[in-house]
């Protein structure tokens, strides 16, 4: 490696408040080179992407672009010093033509026209309204404008995701030709395949850091993933052992609560089956971006499936709204607390929540004090800050959320990643609230971005890739290894080559 | 969002948490603090009669200011409660030479559920802002008076008695309005705290998606909240023009600005979730105090409606960099 | 070729379809008023100029994705510094109290987009509050309707143009207001809109993030646009005080019937879309319905409670379609 390094960054790191987005990250790639910047879920990967786009700064390190410093306030600057970005939600105006959005951007026209029909793009009409074309097509005109600009350094968020076959092919084609140039192209993806086909090189991060760079080659997607799992005991808890988790088989001839079938919703969604028993903890994992929000969102009533049913104890289902959800037995905590949470209000107003939105009439001060006495008491919520919400911490906060369902009463609980970016006793705590909600009859579906917890909590497993069920393991067969390579796409280690899976990405 | 803080906050940070916390201690000493200014610009004009005059005076307000304490909660506004009031005053005043004043009183206050029901679906079901919505009932409002001033030329206009006592009366130096006024604040005030209505108001307010994941169905709180609006706007209407004794096409359009900024200095966030209905008491306090100190130091109607137009943005400015700083 | 005149009818569709119903309503006017003739369309021209010109102002503002509710407040404070100015003055110096005038509206928008960028208060809430200051500060220029007016300003917005060569019955086709409008519109959008400033404008409206990423000073793109309203605000009290010849101090019912006018001209309330010609033929044709409600001798109180109606129903509208493009 002695090519002329266009892009070097190290030691960048960002503070959140107390949070360490990024602690130790660095990323070199040279003139003529394709780089894949890899990381599992929160690794830091869309932290890092900010800092070099100018979305936010950085509070330490030292980012060089042809040896010069990179320090930028926007993505406009950012691209003045040689660096530009395509993202996956395309940077084009809606309501202006395409030709005014190359106006904007000061693109010339003659070299985007070039990129467009290279991209296999032939009929493009420029006097045409952004809002009128497809999404591929948007973003093959972002990726288009980006060549036409010829960057030092081009940066690729997901380029493939949302393209049609053909496409994506042309896309991967006019990528893998970048790499003959004195350009240097980072390329994010989940998908190996892309990875393995186009790229040089690749940058792992994990919490924050960079751990390794790799060279491409035969069976490099080992290596990748165990990168991205980092040490087996760095784990903050060890995987409890069978023998504690007997409900996983009492549970296996139980009856189904809720049963999807071929559910599809929005484009990521594509063709979800699965089912939820009574007495059972069963998880989901996927990456990010794989239908799993669209997933949750249709269960929960917040959004109507495109396609496929949802049945609850054999009935089928049909929400408009939340509360028909609720109405139904399914309850949601979402991932996000401040989707959840009136964080102004006291904690007894955020649990009672479900109550008035029966009843409008006059509370019933001591049996409401009572009900979320009890709720508070069994998640051992600390409610020294009782006058806002906002005031706890998160995980306290967390707790609120699903003690609002358990002073309620829970059949059946939805939680999206409940325990993201909160400390390992509450995190302890609401597993085992999880697992005595499955023990006393209640049915939970838990997405969860931390791998290791699957087995901790988990009685089944269902990975999503590409919005659609790539697999199903039993908790005790789901380690992290396995969980990675399912959630990436890749066979199962034992299988033999016969077991490729046919959605893998074309 | 914010980050949790684990330090020790500094001291300037948690003199702003007690005034977010308990607004109602510095606001009662900014009333009398204004009270005693001008007290020495007026020497001796403070006493029980003026005492009695500027409650007098501050309930109506009050009252409207409720309307803007309930919508400003869920994140909306009524600007039509200056109008409704005014409409709901001159059909009971003209009402009143034929019907009985309990039966004009009724008819009058129609008008007032018709056009909050109005807002309230345009604001709940439509999702129009509350704001264009209550504007636009406002302006047919004022065109439907015009329209109903002309039928009613010849009937003349009354104030019936008991309104005139209930407006201007006294017994003891206590000013008889409080006798509704009272027991209409403590429901204003129990009602948001402990009916589910209430709390949905806050909640709706605070974070909707939140609410609607509980399963609240909004648009039939906020329709509701609109009518009881009207209502409420209504009412100050009436007791207002016991207190006026003049109904006129313009009645009680000019407390409408007052009613918002009552709202806004008693602490009730225009962005929802946060506030109640004894900051706004005081808030009408300080404004009917505020109003006598400027006349009494000749500062033109032009420079009130500034520094009014100034509260109201300098408070809602302060409250995002109270939120954001937390 | 004929792709082009397709897209030109897709992207102009409102407008031509708004123009079709001012032509139909000038038809029915016609109908139930027969002497309806070019004095109808100079009156018709008169009144709604006012209204024009709030009309484009909150448009712009709308379609950078904001609102201003201190529209009618600025034109009161623009039209009572003219009349104030202008009161004894001779009528060349009128010229200079215009451009004052002028400048002085940029300014007061520049301030209510700066302040809605500095709080980071939301737009409505801040241009909620500059109404009632803007409203405090043409009350204390001017107590009471007042002022005066220049004679030629004056003469700006009386009758119809004579163009040489070209015989009356056709220039009296041609009132002077609507020519004043269409120049002083045009003489500030058309090189807007071409320039990049326009480009941004409707991209923070579009997409504000798209925007950012595509290298728009999004906070800089919002104050120019507040303050373009603010000039066309002032350009309004300008017509105002020539139309009356005094300044009045409260502001007029411009700025609910501005937004009706924006939501039926085809500009959405979410920002991005449309021009300033829709909403201004819209002021047209609510201008006219108010005529002819009076042609019909409705009462005008009535017709009043019709156009609130009318303008109620628009936003309701407006919010329907912006409720559908958000579920879509």
């Amino acid at each position: 490696m002695t090519r002329e390094l266009l892009l070097d960054a190290s030691g960048v790191a960002k503070n959140y408040g107390a949070v360490a987005a990024l602690s130790n990250a660095s990323l070199a790639v040279g003139a003529g080179e394709i780089h894949a910047l890899m990381g599992a879920n929160g690794a830091g990967k869309s932290t890092l992407v900010k800092i070099l786009t100018g979305a936010v700064k950085h509070d330490t390190g030292q980012i060089l672009i042809r040896g010069k410093t990179h320090r930028v306030n926007s993505p406009a600057e950012a691209r003045r010093s040689g660096l530009v970005s395509v993202y996956q939600e395309p940077a084009i105006i809606p309501d202006l033509e395409v030709a005014d959005n190359l106006r904007l951007t000061e693109t010339p026209i003659e070299p985007f026209r070039h990129w467009v029909s290279e991209l296999g793009v032939n009929d493009l009409d420029l006097r045409e309204t952004a809002r009128n074309l497809p999404l591929a097509v948007l973003r093959v005109l972002d990726l288009a404008r980006a060549l036409a600009i010829e960057p030092d350094v081009l940066l690729l968020d997901e380029m493939t995701a949302a393209l049609p076959a053909d496409l994506a092919e042309k896309v991967l084609d006019v990528v893998r030709r970048q790499g003959t140039t004195s350009r240097a192209v980072i390329f994010i993806s989940h998908r190996f395949l892309e990875i393995s086909a186009l790229c040089d090189r690749a940058t792992v991060l994990r919490d924050g850091a960079t751990v390794g760079v790799v060279d491409i080659e035969e069976g490099v997607e080992e290596r990748i993933v165990e990168l991205m799992l980092g040490p087996a005991a760095d784990g903050p808890e060890q995987p409890a052992s069978r023998t504690t988790t007997p409900i996983s088989e009492q549970t296996s001839a139980a009856r189904p609560r809720l049963t999807v079938s071929k559910l599809g919703a929005g484009t990521k969604l594509q063709d979800v089956s699965f089912e939820l028993r009574v007495g059972e903890v069963l998880g989901v994992v996927a990456l990010e971006g794989q239908g799993q929000d669209e997933l949750f969102e249709t269960l929960s009533g917040f959004r109507r499936p495109s396609s496929g049913t949802i049945s609850i104890d054999g009935t089928e289902q049909r929400f408009g709204h939340p509360a028909d959800a609720i109405r139904a037995g399914l309850v949601y905590v979402p991932s996000n607390r401040v989707d959840a949470l009136l964080m102004q209000r006291s904690v007894r107003e955020n649990i009672a929540l479900p109550f008035c939105a029966g009843s409008w009439g006059p509370i019933d001060m001591t049996r409401e004090a009572e009900r979320v006495g009890k709720a508070i008491d069994r998640l051992q919520i600390d409610t020294r800050a009782q006058g806002q919400v906002q005031r706890l911490s998160g995980g306290n906060q967390q707790k609120v959320t699903i003690a609002r369902w358990i002073a309620t009463g829970v059949d059946t609980l939805l939680c999206f990643d409940p325990t993201r970016g909160i400390d390992i006793r509450t995190k302890r705590q609401i597993y085992a609230l999880l697992k005595e909600l499955a023990a006393h009859g209640s049915s939970v579906l838990v997405y969860t971005s931390e791998l290791q917890e699957v087995q901790l909590v988990c009685d089944r497993v269902v990975v999503i890739f590409g919005g659609r069920v790539v697999d199903v393991f039993p908790a005790d067969a789901a380690d992290e290894p396995t969980l990675m390579r399912a959630a990436y796409g890749l066979p199962r280690l034992a299988a033999t080559v016969a077991g490729q899976p046919d959605h893998a990405p074309a | 969002m914010s980050q949790i803080d684990t330090t020790a906050p500094p001291i300037g940070l948690r003199i702003r948490r007690l005034v977010r916390d308990q607004p109602l201690i510095p606001l009662i000493i900014l009333l009398i603090g204004l009270v005693i200014i001008l007290e020495i610009l007026r020497p001796g004009i403070v006493n029980e009669r003026w005492i009695a005059n500027t409650i007098k005076f501050a309930i109506p307000l009050a009252i409207l200011a409720s309307c803007q304490t309930l919508t400003m909660l869920t994140g909306g506004i009524d600007l039509s409660v200056g109008i409704i009031a005014t409409v709901s005053a001159f059909v009971m005043a003209t009402q009143v030479t034929t019907y009985d004043p309990a039966i004009a009183i009724a008819i009058s206050l129609i008008p007032a559920l018709v056009i909050g029901l109005a807002n309230g679906i345009g604001a709940g079901l439509f999702r129009v802002h509350p704001l264009i919505m209550t504007l636009g009932t406002s302006l047919i409002a004022t065109g439907g008076l015009q329209v109903y001033q002309r039928t009613v030329l010849a009937t003349g206009s009354a104030i019936p008695d008991s309104l005139a006592w209930l407006g201007t009366g006294r017994t003891h130096c206590i000013p008889n309005s409080l006798v509704l006024f009272i027991p209409l604040a403590a429901l204003i005030i129990l009602g948001l705290r402990r009916t589910g209505f209430g709390r949905l108001l806050y909640a709706i307010g605070d974070n909707e998606n939140a609410a609607r994941l509980s399963g609240v169905h909004s648009w039939k709180v906020i329709v509701a909240l609109y009518v009881l609006s009207g209502f409420l706007a209504g009412i100050a209407g009436l007791v207002y023009v016991g207190l006026i004794k003049a109904p006129s096409l313009s009645l009680a359009v000019p407390l409408l600005l007052p009613s918002v900024a009552a709202a806004v200095i008693g602490g009730t966030s225009i962005f929802g979730g946060r506030g109640g209905y004894a900051g706004t008491i005081v808030g009408a306090l300080i404004l009917t105090v505020l109003t006598t100190l400027l006349t009494v130091l000749q500062v033109p109607e032009g420079a009130r409606r500034i520094l009014f137009g100034l509260i109201i943005l300098g408070v809602t400015a302060a409250h995002v960099r109270l939120t954001e700083d937390s | 070729m004929n792709a082009s005149f397709t897209r030109f009818l897709r992207s102009n569709g409102w407008s031509i379809g708004l123009f079709g119903l001012l032509g139909v309503l000038l038809v029915f006017t016609k109908l139930i008023q027969p002497s309806y003739g070019s004095s109808g369309v100079g009156a018709l021209a008169n009144a709604a100029l006012p209204f024009a010109f709030a009309t484009a102002a909150q448009a712009i503002v709308v379609i950078a994705g904001g609102i201003d509710l201190s529209i009618a407040s600025m034109m009161a404070v623009s039209s009572v510094t003219a009349a104030v100015l202008m009161d004894g003055a001779s009528e060349q110096s009128a010229i200079f109290v215009v451009i004052f005038v002028l400048l002085l509206g940029l300014t007061m928008g520049a301030i209510n987009g700066t302040l809605i960028v500095l709080t980071r208060v939301p737009d409505i809430v801040v241009t909620l509050a500059m109404l009632f200051v803007w409203e405090g500060v043409a009350l204390l220029i001017l107590k009471a309707p007042g002022g005066a007016a220049a004679e030629w300003l004056k003469g700006l917005i009386v009758g119809t143009v004579g163009i040489p060569g070209i015989p009356t019955t056709i220039t009296d086709w041609i009132p002077k207001a609507l020519v004043l409008l269409a120049v002083a519109i045009g003489i500030v959008w058309i090189p807007v809109r071409r320039s990049r400033l326009g480009f941004s404008i409707y991209a923070i409206g579009s997409d504000a993030l798209a925007a950012f990423r595509s290298g728009v000073a999004v906070g800089r793109t919002r104050v120019a646009a507040y303050a373009l309203a603010g000039l066309f605000a002032a350009m309004g009290g300008l017509v105002l005080t020539m139309s009356t010849g005094i300044g009045a101090p409260i502001p007029g019912p411009y700025l609910l019937a501005s937004v009706a006018a924006v939501v039926l001209g085809g500009v959405a309330l979410g920002g991005g879309k449309g021009g300033l010609l829709g909403p201004i033929l819209a002021v047209f044709i609510l201008r006219l319905v108010r005529t002819d409600l009076t042609f019909l001798s409705v009462d005008p109180n009535i017709t009043t409670v019709i156009e609130g109606i009318i303008m109620v129903g628009v936003v309701i509208l407006g919010g329907l379609v912006a409720l559908r493009a958000r579920r879509t």
